[in-house]
């Protein structure tokens, strides 16, 4: 019994110790976009190279997980490949947080279909009603006879919620297959000839711009009749040619603080370093407006 | 109609035989699958090093192995204690309480609930009431709630196989309840106590759902040194891998991620059957 | 044997009577704070959930076939498609389950010899510690590629994978709690039935099933219960469709999956988490239930 009490006591005296380090300064927490998971992890990765003592950790989910953790207080960081909605900002400010949006890159949505599909380019609206549910078979865009199998996200992904917004402009089809992650979706698409999915454009690209083999990665016309563009066509998704751009975000639950460990972060992501890390990554830099709000934000610190 | 008996016993058997030989094909299978797409991967580098986003195939696992050990190793120290002592109450103090079929059927209960409402439940009261957010704490704590109700029938199961004749005859000679418990019942029913407990931990380790909800994460700078850090754990590193990394690599790594996993869950599960059958040798009663 | 420290005083001995009652407290305390808190987690539950039925009728929750927190046009609670992918999941497993369960439990308790015996009930405990995330990863890269060549599919994420693996997982609670109920039929109705003339598997047909039946039912209705709360593998092989599923081979989500999914995404305390809560607080319930009449079963069992 001896033996038991040393070990109690042993274990008290750790835990306790433990938590003294708790509250840590040099840590910092960053939830959300899946989109943005494996870039961000990347670029946090390089960054502790720099700052070997700050503690950092970069969790997925979606990118409505990062910005339910910014309200609720649990992160540093909201990762997220959407705006905050005017809802969420309300209720963000009702919990006593101020949302700061900063730009971490641009990127092409891209929409992708089995290799072996004849389709290789639809319009804008036609993705829309596809994802709608109101087109269902393939040979009513120009393909051969067969059902469109939807891949999509979850709700919890910023992803869905963009696309949802900007080109289903309604409900998706209840018969949409809810991925679990970007990954999970382009592997569906390469397992299924009749399928249809959308990706990060990091996804489906390498960091020479060249796409992976086993999608096809459609050309999409903004109207009818207009110029089909690829979204690896990396000047007209910085031009907004491309239909299907956005930028993906970084919000933080107040300005922070001048020279403190998050200020330095975002300072490197925008750094020549960061910007390789970010093409690297397949993603897209950020424009000269873009970029300029970011340093208005960072300028404001200091 | 004895032919036709005849017959109908040699085709049933045969599939009850079969399915004996089917149950250890599964095993089998599952084994060499994972083994077929995972066997590349596996290296000292891969068990030992820190994980690397921009070039997977240069790092390793080895933070999320460590993650899941002190999940285990948090399990044990929280829910033995608590689990044993509860089977403590209900076979020594508790034998004549009526309260005891209701707990037990309470226990019984729980002990089927979906382990997804134990992450539910994690979530609302460790990491949001309690404060302790998503970290290796709130884990621990969720994954223990979650394996109490195990060790308490299995703690039960081996205190009610200690003969009545050795609490008689302790009592019998002046000792008290206490003194009978901690030098006579309690050692001779530890082992089983343990067995049941180590099985139940390596069930435990083997838990997504719950760390999902109560918040692993998919990249660490620094490995955890504290309950409040944030952690990776293998099971869950194994489900990232296969639905979000986008590395050719992947696939290969989930699939190595899911060997290792299942090594160190058997490892355990071998290990208390091991111990179980040579306490079953040694008892002599 | 312990001796020492019995008699070794009257101060001693009057400290020992302190320890007892103490430890007496001590134990009844831990024990009941244990049960406290397991019961808390039911409580919890209602709390958290009981607000939703305050805002959505608990018809429409529980009967309606939409189930779309972030619909355009206003969120929709109907729950029915997940309680019926949940349930078309389960009933899949089931049917591969209680058969190859029952006859693992058959070979085990009357055809094995004891050293296969040895062999196989380790095999069947390591197949209950698969986790089942790594089943999942399998049905991933092999499972669902198979399900969809043989059925002429375009994908094989369906309720159809997804019933096979949970299957497996379920198998060695059935097949040990059958092997237990057969076990514990007394030897001499079998003794009995063959001395009257009746072969091997007539008696095991007619005299040793059906006195079983109660402990067999019992191990389904906990197989079931299992299966129902199954998460990693329905939500990586499932997939993962809200349109109310026609078939097997139709992907699902089932509840299980749907909590998984959308808690994290939710402000504590709104709509969409009192709405998940409630979604949990009916698994409980289901699991529950399953529970008491498996209980029913085997008490009326040991009594009989």
């Amino acid at each position: 019994m001896t033996t038991m009490r040393k070990m109690i006591v042993l274990s008290s005296c750790l835990f306790l110790s433990a938590c003294a380090t708790k509250g840590n300064d040099n840590e910092i927490v960053i939830q959300g976009s899946d989109t943005e998971v494996q870039l961000v992890s990347a670029l946090v990765e390089a960054f502790s190279t720099l700052h070997p003592e700050a503690h950092m950790s970069v969790a997925g989910g979606g990118s409505a997980v990062g910005i339910a953790a910014l309200i609720n207080g649990e992160t540093d960081i909201a990762n997220s490949s959407r705006q905050m909605k005017a809802e969420e900002i309300a209720i963000a400010k009702e919990k006593g947080k101020n949302p700061q949006e900063y730009i971490l890159a641009r990127d092409g949505l891209s929409v992708i279909v089995h290799p072996s599909n004849t389709v290789t380019t639809l319009t804008l609206a036609q993705v829309g009603e596809i994802y709608a549910g109101k087109i269902t078979n393939w040979k009513e865009v120009g393909g051969t006879d067969g059902p469109i199998v939807l891949y999509g996200r979850q709700s919890t992904s910023g992803t869905f919620g963009f696309f949802r917004d900007t080109v289903v402009q309604a409900d998706y089809a209840a018969s949409m297959r809810q991925m679990e992650g970007t990954e999970a979706v382009v592997d569906g698409v390469t397992a299924d000839t009749q399928g249809i999915g959308y990706a990060g454009i990091g996804y489906v690209a390498d960091q020479d711009g060249n796409p992976r083999g086993d999608v096809t990665i459609l050309t999409i016309a903004s109207t009818e009749g207009a110029e089909a563009i690829s979204p690896l066509n990396q000047e007209a998704v910085m031009t907004g040619k491309y239909p299907i751009f956005r930028r993906i975000y970084q919000y933080l639950p107040d300005l922070p603080a001048k020279d403190s460990l998050i200020a330095e972060l975002l300072a490197f992501e925008s750094s020549e370093e960061g910007l390789t890390i970010v093409q690297n990554q397949g993603f897209y830099p950020l424009t000269v407006e873009d970029a300029a709000i970011n340093t208005a934000i960072l300028d404001s610190l200091r | 109609m004895k032919r036709h008996s005849a017959f109908s016993q040699a085709f049933f058997f045969f599939l009850f035989r079969g399915s004996a030989c089917a149950a250890i094909a599964v095993l089998l299978l599952v084994i060499a699958l994972l083994l077929f797409s995972g066997h590349a991967v596996i290296s000292w580098q891969f068990l030992s090093s820190a994980w690397q986003q921009q070039d997977i195939a240069k790092g390793g696992i080895f933070p999320a192995i460590l993650g899941s050990i002190y999940l285990g190793l948090g399990v044990m120290i929280i829910s033995f204690p608590f689990g044993i002592a509860t089977a403590v109450f209900l076979t020594e103090y508790g034998n004549h309480s009526r309260w005891r079929r209701l707990i037990q059927l309470a226990i019984r209960n729980l002990a089927g609930v979906p382990s997804v409402v134990y992450g539910l439940f994690g979530l609302a009261v460790f990491v949001h009431i309690f404060g302790f957010g998503m970290s290796l704490l709130s884990a621990i704590l969720t994954l223990s709630v979650m394996t109490l109700p195990w060790v308490i029938t299995s703690s039960v199961e081996a205190l009610e196989a200690v003969p009545e004749q050795f609490r008689d005859s302790s009592l019998a000679l002046g000792a008290t309840k206490w003194q009978t418990v901690r030098r006579i019942v309690l050692p001779a029913a530890l082992p089983g106590c343990l067995t049941g407990g180590v099985v139940g931990t390596a069930r435990a380790l083997g838990e997504t759902a719950p760390i999902i909800l109560v918040g692993a994460t998919f990249f660490l700078t620094h490995l955890p040194s504290s309950p409040f850090d944030k952690y990776m754990a293998l099971p869950y590193h194994v489900f990232i891998l296969s639905t979000q990394h986008a590395s050719p690599h992947a696939q290969e790594f989930a699939a190595g991620s899911a060997l290792v996993l299942m090594a160190i869950t058997f490892l355990l599960s071998l290990g208390a059957i091991i111990l179980r059958y040579r306490f079953r040798r040694k008892k002599v009663w | 044997m312990p001796s020492d420290a019995l008699f070794t005083g009257h101060r001693a001995y009057r400290t020992e009577r302190m320890m007892d009652k103490v430890m007496r407290y001590v134990f009844s305390i831990v024990a009941a704070s244990t049960v406290i808190l397991l019961i808390g987690i039911f409580a919890f539950l209602l709390q958290n959930g009981i607000g939703m039925f305050q805002k959505v009728h608990p018809f429409a929750f529980f009967f309606g076939t939409n189930w779309n927190p972030n619909a355009l046009a206003g969120a929709a609670w109907g729950m029915l498609p997940l309680a019926v992918s949940t349930l078309l999941v389960a009933v899949g497993a089931l049917t591969f389950a209680i058969p190859f369960g029952l006859s693992l439990a058959i070979y085990l308790a009357y055809l094995a010899p004891k050293r296969t015996r040895e062999i196989l009930k380790p095999v069947i405990e390591m197949i209950a510690g698969i986790p089942s995330v790594v089943l999942g990863l399998i049905g991933l890269l092999f499972l669902s590629p198979l399900v969809a060549r043989s059925f002429h599919l375009s994908n094989g994420l369906s309720a159809l994978t997804a019933s096979l693996l949970v299957g497996i997982t379920v198998v060695p609670t059935i097949a040990s709690l059958c092997e237990d109920a057969l076990s514990s039929v007394p030897g001499r109705l079998r003794e009995a039935s063959l001395a009257l003339g009746a072969t091997e598997w007539t008696t095991i047909r007619r005299v040793l099933l059906p006195s079983a039946a109660s402990g067999i039912l019992a191990a389904t209705m906990l197989g079931l219960g299992r299966a129902i709360g199954e998460t990693m593998v329905v939500l990586m092989v499932a997939g993962n469709s809200l349109a109310m599923p026609n078939g097997f081979l139709d992907p699902v989500r089932p509840m299980t999956a749907t909590i998984a999914i959308e808690i994290r995404e939710v402000v504590m305390g709104d709509l969409h988490w009192k709405a998940l809560f409630a979604v949990g607080l009916t698994l409980f319930v289901m699991s529950f239930l399953l529970n008491t009449v498996t209980d029913f079963f085997l008490y009326k069992k040991k009594n009989t």
